[in-house]
């Protein structure tokens, strides 16, 4: 199954075409069958999902708790948590226990988890601060902005992410537009690229949206009648929005979070640019332990550790949201 | 041919997860009737009507249409048309459309389908309201677009699911009759579900009254009405007095610490029986002269009649009168033999007391 | 007054949001090479990419791939709604966890293990293998978006159209997909904008040998990007924006 791109261009048609005929026959024959039960159409999707979800996460959890000969094994934890484990473990069989011993904890995994979790906090607070307020002018009828504001804001996603985050390498390094105005206003060049407020601006930047549209939906749906309601009992704008508004948005700033949090925990493109490669965080170290090292075990146990993570603190998050309503993004 | 059974359901019992919502239910349509399903919620009407519809498979059980067993067959090959609970009218098609679906489908000729729709929009007293979208149409009319939806297809049988229960009381009194003179002029039988006992009274030939997934008893509104087989069906239909007595030889039954005249029998002797008396069944007599005494305990006035509760120590007693006695006089109470009904009991006997609660 | 402030922070958002935009774009003019030095207004760098072969192939293979996706998502997506949205209870919420679960997992694990998967299966990855992965994270994103849509709707409506004698096919062209039309588009719209956009996925569900316009971007970041990427994605822009705009009108006058 080699395909590259030297095959010329109607093989990629004729294979989608196969594609969509497979899934037409599938949904024929459902329908032309039983009528009455429609949970039938939802089979070629669970067959999807079953061999292209669940299998493969299935795989990374065999990874993570088997060696290299394919033996169940605890290592890749250790190795998480400590990773001088395995250079310990060569030692011990080559020199003794006693030089072993003398290796420390590699601390380096667990560092760089605490400080993906600790910039992917600062990322998803300011995303917050900044879009909340945001997203509740954007809802606001009296200002009448309609559709046409969120279309504003779904546009910039279309230029490609690198390309996007790239351009701000433009705008940050020592002859870019912000040090050349810096200049120009007698303040003096700045280092503004390569460091960690570059990596979290960056962050910013691409996940803001991911903050702005759930609110924004949960906010455009409450009735604009309970405002008028709030007031009509004594709340002045802020009592308002602190005891009315907020509470109901909820579900919105909850998926909000979701959707800005989990991907800053793992984003590895954005540090390797912006950050110039001297701040590593947990994606990175994932994409080197697979693609850069070849130790697909100790990956794997890597990304178990952060599923497990982020599973934990979404169903910390989910029981502020009972309903599971959410805002969602469209 | 009149008495010729359109649809037959034969022991027919259905289970959803394990939970029996039917059990064991007989019963037989006949060409032209109109048929009412009643019984309060979660009693299995609505799933009866829908296995009729096709819409669920019994667990047990056999449905025969004109004879044949028409169980596997799909709900678009079968000669019946629903009117569902809140309508479902389709939101992308206007009003014509709506009405048109089943012609199209059929692909009856254009212009036919036009004159149909529009002979069917008269009849339910829409016309000139085809272009309409659906969603902009009051309930009601949402409601007679629903009906022509499902008249225009001529079926042999029309099931109505509660189909005035979104309507406001006016307007459901009015459709009440509009959907009986229809009913006769058609001449199409009608299958209908309501927990109302006012509707299925109004427009059936024949009631069919059900609790947790059973028949209680299949009869013409009178005969239910008068002739109720349960306390449970007297409770439903109509208000009761319910009581539990003793039959203590034919003819004559104890209650409420009396002996009454009765006309009916059969029961042996001594045995424990359900007594239902109706509020208007009840005389009000001087105190010397009643069959029990009683104080009247209080007086609400209901338009036509007076609603009187009058406590005769033993049993309180909920009595329709056209004239007021005022609040705390004595009165008497007399009970011709004809008004008592006398059924058996529907569970173990029960005591004066919980008889006495469960009737205030 | 308060209503000047709010305009003037939203506008703030806004310049925030598509400085880096206006600065691709007035670069993709730049006739040299250099991001930091401004040397004169210059097509070329639109002249060479169509003469860049690399990158018309990675073009070719992010539109195809997005487009085939979207197709094959918005069909499975659309009927696996249909499909959860008719279930009981309990097989209802075991779906609706199945669905939420590419969404509760990073694009990197996601990434990784349908790598693991294809290297598991032996089966070489390329085109296809990118496909396969795009269409598994935007089908979730097309139930989400259709579900909506046939909750809102009386439940009895499909029952309905059999009732008057539609059969199961048809019932399901002329009725239920009408009337989740909305959910649809906007599904696929999502299906289409999350494909073209994504570079983590793509990155470990393709070799070297085929690139789509993410992955080509990212490599030639390790050599120096040149301004004829600029060109591209400023191209790309105005094209989808035009696009946006014919659709948006054609909506508007339906």
């Amino acid at each position: 199954m080699q395909f590259n791109s030297s095959m010329p261009w109607w093989s990629y048609l004729l294979m989608g075409a196969g594609l969509l005929a497979f899934i037409a026959l599938v949904a024929q024959s459902i329908w032309r069958h039983r009528g009455v039960h429609r949970s039938l159409f939802a089979s070629p999707y669970t067959l999807w999902m079953i061999v292209f979800t669940v299998l493969p996460v299935v795989l990374i959890a065999y990874y993570a708790f088997t060696d290299s000969a394919g033996g169940f094994t605890l290592d890749n934890f250790r190795a998480f948590w400590d990773s001088n484990h395995l250079m310990r473990e060569q030692l011990r069989s080559a020199a003794g226990d006693e030089v072993a011993a003398t290796v420390v904890r590699g601390s380096v995994n667990i560092d760089t988890l605490v400080y993906s979790l600790w910039m992917a906090f600062l990322c998803t607070a300011i995303c917050l601060l900044l879009g909340y307020p945001a997203a509740l002018f954007m809802a606001d009828r009296q200002m009448k902005l309609g559709a046409t504001i969120v279309v504003l804001f779904i546009i910039p996603m279309w230029m490609n992410f690198l390309l996007r985050t790239i351009a701000w390498m433009s705008l940050l390094e020592d002859t870019g537009l912000i040090n050349q105005l810096l200049e120009a206003m007698g303040l003096g060049k700045r280092q503004l690229l390569y460091n960690q407020g570059a990596v979290l601006l960056g962050m910013i930047y691409n996940f803001l949206p991911f903050m702005v549209f759930p609110i924004y939906t949960s906010l455009s749906k409450l009735d604009p009648r309970l405002s008028e309601a709030a007031a009509d009992l004594g709340c002045n704008s802020w009592r308002t929005l602190y005891k009315v508004i907020m509470p109901l948005s909820i579900p919105g700033v909850i998926s909000g979070i979701t959707m800005v949090f989990m991907p800053s925990v793992t984003t590895f493109f954005i540090p390797r640019v912006l950050g110039g490669g001297h701040t590593q965080m947990f994606g990175d170290l994932i994409e080197a332990k697979f693609l850069t090292e070849g130790n697909w075990n100790v990956g794997s146990a890597l990304s178990l550790v952060m599923m497990l993570l982020i599973l934990i603190s979404l169903s910390i998050l989910r029981k502020a949201d009972p309903n599971g309503e959410g805002g969602g993004i469209a | 041919m009149e008495n010729e059974h359109l649809i037959d359901l034969i022991h027919v019992s259905k289970d959803f997860d394990g939970v029996k919502v039917l059990d064991d239910i007989s019963l037989y349509i006949r060409k032209k009737e109109f048929v009412t399903l009643l019984g309060p919620s979660g009693c299995g009407k609505t799933t009866t009507l829908r296995i009729i519809g096709g819409f669920e498979t019994p667990s047990e059980g056999q449905l025969l249409f004109e004879g044949r067993d028409i169980v596997s067959l799909p709900p678009y090959k079968r000669r019946v048309n629903t009117v569902f609970q809140k309508y479902a009218l389709f939101p992308h098609l206007n009003v014509h459309d709506n009405i048109a679906f089943g012609l199209k489908i059929k692909k009856t000729p254009k212009a036919e389908i036009d004159r149909r729709v529009e002979q069917m929009l008269e009849l339910v007293g829409l016309k000139g309201y085809g272009k309409r979208r659906v969603e902009a149409l009051s309930g009601g009319q949402q409601q007679r677009v629903a009906i022509a939806r499902s008249l225009v297809n001529e079926p042999e049988v029309l099931l109505l699911d509660e189909p005035l229960g979104a309507l406001d009381l006016k307007l459901r009194k009015e459709m009440q009759l509009e959907l009986k003179s229809m009913q006769q002029r058609l001449g199409i039988t009608f299958l209908y579900v309501t927990h109302d006992q006012e509707e299925a009274l109004t427009m059936s030939d024949t009631i069919v009254v059900m609790r947790d997934g059973k028949i209680l008893q299949i009869g013409d509104p009178k005969h239910i009405y008068d002739e109720p087989a349960n306390a449970f069906v007297a409770d439903f239909i109509g208000e009761s007095n319910i009581l539990s007595g003793t039959m203590i030889r034919d003819e004559l039954v104890a209650f409420a610490g009396s002996e009454f005249p009765c006309v009916d029998f059969g029961f042996g002797s001594n045995a424990p029986v359900d007594v239902v008396v109706r509020p208007e069944d009840i005389t009000l007599v001087g105190e010397d002269v009643g069959q029990l005494t009683g104080t009247i305990r209080s007086v609400i006035f209901k338009g036509v009649h007076y609603e009187m509760m009058i406590d005769t120590g033993s049993y309180v007693f909920k009595v329709h009168s056209t004239t007021m006695q005022p609040q705390g006089s004595r009165v008497g109470l007399s009970i011709v033999p004809f008004n008592i009904h006398i059924m058996q009991p529907m569970n173990a006997p029960r005591n004066e007391k919980e008889a006495q609660d469960s009737a205030v | 007054m308060t209503k000047v402030l709010k305009r003037i922070y939203l506008g703030l958002i806004l310049i925030f949001l598509y400085m880096p935009i206006a600065v691709l774009i007035v670069q993709s003019f730049n006739a040299g090479k250099s991001r930091a030095k401004w040397e004169g207004v210059s097509l070329h760098w639109y002249i060479d990419l169509f003469n860049n072969t690399a990158i018309m192939n990675a073009l070719w293979v992010t539109l195809s791939v997005a487009l085939l996706a979207t197709i094959v998502s918005t069909v499975i997506g659309t009927l696996a709604a249909i499909g959860i949205h008719s279930m009981r209870k309990r097989p209802q919420a075991m779906m609706m966890t199945l669905t939420n679960l590419p969404n509760t997992m990073p694009d990197i694990v996601t990434g990784i293990s349908l790598m693991l998967l294809f290297i598991f299966t032996q089966v070489d990855r390329g085109y296809v293998t990118m496909l396969l992965a795009h269409i598994t994270f935007d089908t979730p994103y097309v139930i989400l978006s259709v579900l909506p849509k046939l909750k809102q709707m009386n439940k009895h409506t499909y029952e309905a159209a059999l009732d008057l004698g539609a059969t199961p096919r048809y019932a399901l062209l002329h009725v239920l997909i009408p009337e989740c039309k909305q959910g649809i588009v906007t599904g696929a719209l999502l299906a289409f904008t999350l494909s073209l956009d994504d570079f983590t996925v793509s990155y470990f569900t393709t070799s070297p040998l085929v690139q789509n316009l993410s992955t080509l971007i990212y490599s030639a970041t390790k050599l120096g990007i040149t301004p004829i990427y600029y060109a591209l994605s400023a191209l790309m822009f105005v094209v989808l924006l035009l696009l946006l705009l014919a659709v948006n009108r054609r909506t508007q006058e339906n």
